[in-house]
């Protein structure tokens, strides 16, 4: 019914809002109408269609999500999506010779591994017959893994996909500076005594400065914790709200973790060290104390900080895919359909964390859904300023009409249905992997919690977002 | 030039409102006024903060003016006696302007320097409140802070700017000849330093909110904002009031000091300046360098030394004293009112007075690769214009290709844009040897060689492949538009375009009308200009335009000079000295001698008598050597890459020598062979306005100084026969007549304003 509302108000010429208001109250009391309403308060009862196959997720796991530079600094990334991959085929006993396909996604790149997807499915012993590539889009290098998979499948080229992510913030390539690395590969062509030393003579002491990656901008050399300091100031965001959506997120996931909510972690016995059981960025503070801590970025008068912030985290998850034909063939019980799903990108000076805002109406339209249908939203957290500029943007018919080219807002989703089970915040934000980790929570929560469809979105660098309907899988 | 607004000049005070202010009067007028509503100044208070928002009413920007000082202080007045205001914030309501300074016709109202010193003296006591102030004033600045803004700025205890590119802080006066008259002599060096503070008031240059802040100049910076709820510009604002507001809390509360950590250098840089010898040298050494730099024709520069080393040797009440009175001197000044001129001239010519034109350009297409087509082009793409550049081969295309792209490389080496930023500009440039997209374009600039024939052609080959809408804009320093037109299926939409080389510095841009071409050609052709960053002057179709003829009068009294056996290194010195950037004779080999050449002979042959004087034979004779100026590497001097300084080209003895002519002694003085130059400069400049080829002389003014190097002291041969007399002109003429002939004979117009002294160019 909704979809039948939308669309008349698209149709209608409105001027005024007024016009708007008036022409809407009769539809809406129509007494049909409401009957209808009253009956199913779904405006669908499934997004299946019949020209297109049905993909499902079976089961996704993720290994504990850590604090950089703690329990898994001495691995490779490949070791954690390693990781990942065993604990999938543990949890869902899926043969190895029958995925089609595997696909990763990373942000940063050791460069020994660039294609980590296929380093790490060899180390788990997957057949070597079995292709693997790796994506990047930043934090959602793993949404883009698994719509990857979906679209595979979606055309016929595969029946099962794994998808995953990784990310290893405990260790990043730090380069020789160009000059450097230049008068290396001039040494190595060098060919006579003389050669070398005239290139060597050339050296200075500066060569030797390293170059660090930074979690800035190419393409304005902003940092993200600036950018998001800013958009938070831009809708006028203040540090008590962003410090307690931080205390929200964490409380909810302490209550998740104790609870045992949190069940596509599986468990990780690190080489030499300690079995990992948990994540281990949970950490429920006051309000007090986190407004001691001084801003991060925006000297001195800012409001992005560590406590509000999400902080470096090593982590890889992963996630089988089928077609559902395929998986109720092998006698699976799949945990959700993976559904309409959009990317969308912004200005990536202004508006570098905002996908949500712009991917979450397009998603809803494209499913013919509204916000009232969604049950579970997971969205992730990147900054508690990002989350709720977003949300306030989400709430602004100024800003939908004046830089969405939308007649009007999307409107807000109620916190009691968002990131019930913490969020990238608290639980930690592997870049490469939080994609699936947002999936399974949409899925998992939907099946614990009841209701049909959960919505998932992010923003990543560069100004791009994502967003996913993920439809529960009737019991 | 930079030029922008200026000076502290802070409106007129009655002297019997002055007299009778104090304390409790000053109440009862704020009581009073605040019924009438202030116009210029919102005032609110949050919590323990007055925030003071300045908006003068009807005007893109907020000036100093009696209105705004008188509000202003009335507002602090009121601030002063509250018991329940602790501290203040002074900001501006409009985005893009904090104060850019006063509304120069203010100024030059003033008929006396006493009037204009008791003005600065006015500044300088409310300023000296400020400074004193007990309560922190904070000033929020977002955008441009000039000349009395930036003045009024460092008078507060306090200073937060907005890091983007519209927030320009700086001293610009001494570009209108003036100095900072209201303590900005005093109170810079002792903020940023000598050193420092000397640079910005001398150079008059613009300096960036972060570059401020790395001089001590602002405290804190603010970063813009994107949009949020509201149009970014308008948050920014807010959201500078709201950090503004904290920070003068914490001023208030004593949390936050005002005096700033200073680093290494800085330290030693202030420990060597309270060394009187250092001191001493430094002066010396700025003024040596102001005096090579200006040929001591600027007095301004001079006595900002004077005033700032008043100030330090013998105290701030002596510096002030010494500011106020030399601001006052300084503001009757011809060069002052000379500099001011060109300044109303320039903003005047930054105007479209064609109207807005029916279609914007968005497509351009520029034909010829060469210097000129390749700096059409990176003027073009760093606006936003999409461009196509064509050349006829792949290696011509390369180089202007090339160029381009140095020209904006250099800009990201100055940190001016991002090597993003560069690389997005340059993906506006298309290079291509075929017409595609030509059907798209809105406007094409033909830049090829100098000669008719080919431009025949590329006009008819371009007009068989554009649309109807489509202008043909052709750059040439002298053929006649309309000789070009006569091809063309439409000359209605046939249109000069003159740009000046190098295209990316070089301000001006001659645009050329003739009789059949459109008022909305010549809209859209200003209005590309403008975008293109350009001042520009609209003249009528004729030989030479109107740099182009006023310049070769000039070029063939050069040659004469030469041809009587004055060096040209002497040359070059009295025409510097004259206050001419550039030497006459090292100018003809920077044009090249080759295209003097041709002008000379075209011109030549057009005006006949007027133009005799030099030998053309020289340059012919110079061409044929090989000596087509800097491009060949020779002409009268010599150039070698990476060598500085020029030597005399020898091989132009046995030339001169050749062409030998024996000089008139008694009008052969320095003072006479500069005069000889810039008195046939001045009369075909008025000549032009006197056959219509000018609309106004303002746009004379502009074209001479902005295109051809006019001394700017000297405001345009315009400004200059106003400001140095009509008869004293013609005097000179007529003597130079005498000796040489019709070539001197002045102008009817000029004679006109020489027989009527009130008759004036400027009212």
């Amino acid at each position: 019914m909704t979809s039948f509302l939308t669309y008349t108000f698209k149709n209608l010429p409105s001027t005024s809002n007024w016009a708007l208001r008036s022409s809407i109250r009769p539809l809406s009391c129509s007494s049909q109408l409401r009957a209808a309403a009253d009956v199913q308060t779904k405006s669908k009862k499934t997004l299946a269609k019949s020209s297109v196959r049905n993909i499902v997720v079976v089961d996704g796991v993720r290994i504990p999500f850590l604090l950089s530079g703690t329990s898994y600094k001495d691995l490779m990334p490949h070791d954690l999506a390693r990781a990942a991959l065993l604990g999938l085929l543990h949890r869902t006993s899926v043969p190895k010779d029958v995925v089609d396909y595997i696909i990763f996604g990373t942000v940063i790149q050791e460069v020994k591994t660039s294609n980590v997807a296929r380093e790490a499915a060899l180390g788990a012993g997957f057949s070597n017959r079995i292709p693997a590539h790796t994506v990047t889009m930043a934090c959602i290098s793993a949404n883009q893994a698994m719509t990857t998979g979906v679209c595979l499948i979606a055309s016929g080229q595969c029946d099962v996909v794994v998808a995953g992510g990784v990310e290893l913030m405990s260790d990043v390539p730090i380069r020789h500076s160009r000059k450097m690395r230049k008068m290396m590969l001039d040494l190595n062509k060098a060919k006579t005594l003389g050669q070398r030393l005239s290139l060597i003579s050339k050296f200075r002491l500066n060569f030797l400065s390293p170059e660090l990656p930074a979690v800035a901008e190419f393409s304005t050399s902003e940092t993200m914790g600036h950018s998001a300091d800013r958009l938070a100031a831009a809708f006028a965001v203040s540090r008590l709200e962003q410090d307690e959506y931080a205390l929200r997120s964490h409380l909810l996931a302490k209550k998740a973790q104790e609870e045992g909510l949190l069940s596509d972690v599986v468990l990780f016995k690190v080489p030499g060290k300690d079995t990992v059981t948990q994540d281990n960025g949970i950490r429920p503070s006051s309000l007090e104390q986190m407004a001691k801590l001084k801003p991060a970025f925006i000297k001195p008068y800012g409001t992005v900080t560590a406590a509000n912030s999400s902080f470096l985290t090593d982590g890889a998850s992963a996630v089988l895919i089928m077609a559902e034909e395929k998986a109720l063939a092998m006698g699976y019980k799949p945990k959700a359909y993976l559904r309409n799903f959009v990317y969308v990108s912004q200005d990536p000076k202004d508006q570098l964390l905002l996908g949500p805002t712009y991917a979450t109406p397009k998603v809803l339209e494209k499913a013919g859904l509204t916000l009232n249908d969604i049950d579970a939203f997971e969205f992730h957290e990147a900054f508690s300023g990002q989350i709720l500029a977003n949300l306030k943007a989400m709430d602004s018919d100024w800003f939908a009409q004046n830089y969405m080219n939308r007649k009007a807002k999307v409107g807000v989703p109620p916190l009691e249905k968002f990131n019930n089970w913490g969020g990238s915040l608290s639980l930690g934000h592997p870049f490469g992997a939080t994609g699936c980790r947002l999936v399974m929570a949409a899925a998992n929560r939907l099946r614990k919690e009841g209701g049909q469809y959960g919505l998932v979105a992010a923003c990543a660098a560069g100004g791009q977002g994502h967003a996913m309907i993920v439809e529960a899988y009737p019991k | 030039m930079v030029a922008s607004r200026v000076i502290g000049s802070l409106g007129r005070f009655t002297a019997s409102r002055t007299l009778c202010c104090p304390g409790y009067v000053c109440r009862n007028f704020a009581g009073s006024s605040a019924l009438l509503s202030r116009t210029h100044i919102n005032f609110g208070v949050k919590g323990d903060v007055a925030v003071i928002r300045i908006n003068s009413p009807n005007s893109k920007v907020n000036t100093l003016g009696q209105e705004l000082h008188s509000e202003f202080l009335e507002v602090m007045n009121e601030v002063w006696s509250s018991d329940q205001i602790r501290s203040v914030v002074l900001i501006s309501s409009k985005p893009g302007c904090f104060i850019a300074g006063a509304d120069l016709n203010m100024l030059n109202a003033f008929k006396t320097s006493q009037e204009v010193t008791q003005i600065s003296q006015e500044a300088h006591r409310t300023f000296e409140k400020l400074e004193k102030s007990t309560k922190p004033i904070v000033a929020a600045i977002s955008g441009s802070c000039l000349g009395g803004g930036l003045e009024l700025a460092i008078s507060c205890q306090y200073r937060i700017a907005t890091k983007d590119k519209k927030t320009v802080l700086g001293s610009p006066e001494v570009l209108l000849g003036l100095l900072p008259g209201a303590g900005g002599t005093q109170r810079l060096p002792k903020m940023v330093g000598v050193p420092a503070a000397f640079d910005m008031m001398l150079t008059g240059r613009n300096i960036r909110a972060d570059r401020a802040k790395k001089m001590g100049l602002v405290d804190q910076l603010v970063e813009p904002l994107g949009p949020g709820l509201k149009p970014p510009e308008e948050r920014t604002i807010e959201y500078l009031e709201e950090v503004a507001i904290t920070f003068a809390k914490g001023l208030a509360d004593k949390k936050i000091s005002p005096k700033r950590d200073k680093g290494l250098v800085e330290k030693l840089t202030s420990y060597a300046m309270s060394i009187p010898f250092v001191r001493q040298q430094i002066y010396k050494k700025v003024e040596e360098k102001v005096r090579k730099q200006t040929k001591g024709l600027y007095p301004a520069p001079l006595k900002i030394i004077d005033v700032v080393k008043t100030g330090i040797e013998q105290g701030s009440d002596a510096g002030y004293l010494s500011e106020s009175q030399k601001f006052g001197e300084l503001a009757m000044t011809k060069e002052s009112k000379a500099l001011m001129g060109l300044y109303h001239g320039q903003t005047l010519c930054k105007k479209n007075k064609f109207g807005a034109p029916q279609k914007e350009v968005q497509h351009l297409a520029i034909l010829g690769a060469g210097l000129m087509g390749a700096g059409i082009a990176q003027v073009s793409v760093d606006k936003g214009l999409k461009t196509i550049l064509k050349d006829a081969t792949l290696g011509a295309l390369g180089r202007g290709q090339q160029q381009v792209f140095k020209g904006l490389n250099d800009k990201v080496k100055k940190k001016a844009i991002t090597s993003f930023e560069r690389d997005s500009i340059f993906s506006n440039l298309t290079g291509q040897l075929d017409y595609q997209g030509f059907e798209k374009a809105d406007m094409v600039i033909e830049a090829v060689f100098e000669d008719l024939s080919l431009k025949h052609r590329v006009l008819k080959e371009v007009e068989a492949v554009i649309p109807d809408y489509c202008i043909f804009a052709s750059n040439t320093s002298a053929l006649p538009i309309s000789e070009i037109a006569t091809v063309s299926k439409r000359p209605e939409k046939v249109i000069g375009m003159h740009y000046f080389s190098p295209v990316d510095k070089m301000q001006l841009l001659e645009i050329i009308t003739t009789d059949k071409t459109s008022k909305d050609t010549t809209a859209i052709a200003v209005a590309v200009g403008l975008k293109q960053g350009k001042v520009i002057i609209v003249v009528k179709d004729g030989p030479g335009f109107y740099t182009t003829r006023c310049l070769a009068p000039m070029m063939f009294e050069v040659i004469r000079i030469l041809q009587e056996g004055v060096d040209p290194k002497k040359l070059d010195s009295l025409t510097m000295r004259f206050g001419f950037p550039v030497g006459a004779a090292t100018l003809v080999d920077e044009v090249g001698v080759d295209v003097a050449k041709h002008v000379a002979e075209d011109l030549g042959k057009t005006f006949g008598d007027r133009f005799a004087g030099g030998n053309i034979e020289l340059l012919k004779q110079m061409v044929s050597r090989g000596f087509l100026g800097r491009k060949s590497g020779k002409g009268f001097y010599i150039y070698q890459e990476g060598v500085k300084s020029k030597n005399l080209n020898s091989d132009m003895d046995s030339i001169l020598a050749s062409l030998k002519l024996a000089p008139h002694p008694e009008v052969s003085s320095d003072e006479d062979i500069q005069y000889r130059l810039v008195t046939r400069f001045v009369n075909e400049a008025i000549l032009c306005l006197q056959e219509g080829i000018l609309a106004t002389p303002a746009e004379g003014d502009i074209g001479a100084v902005f295109g051809l190097g006019f001394p700017p002291c000297l405001g345009g041969p315009f400004r200059f026969v106003d400001l140095y007399g009509a008869q004293k002109i013609v005097d000179r003429l007529r003597k130079y007549e005498a000796a040489y002939g019709k070539q001197f004979t002045p102008c009817q117009l000029l004679l006109d304003h020489a027989s009527s002294p009130n008759k004036r160019f400027y009212q």
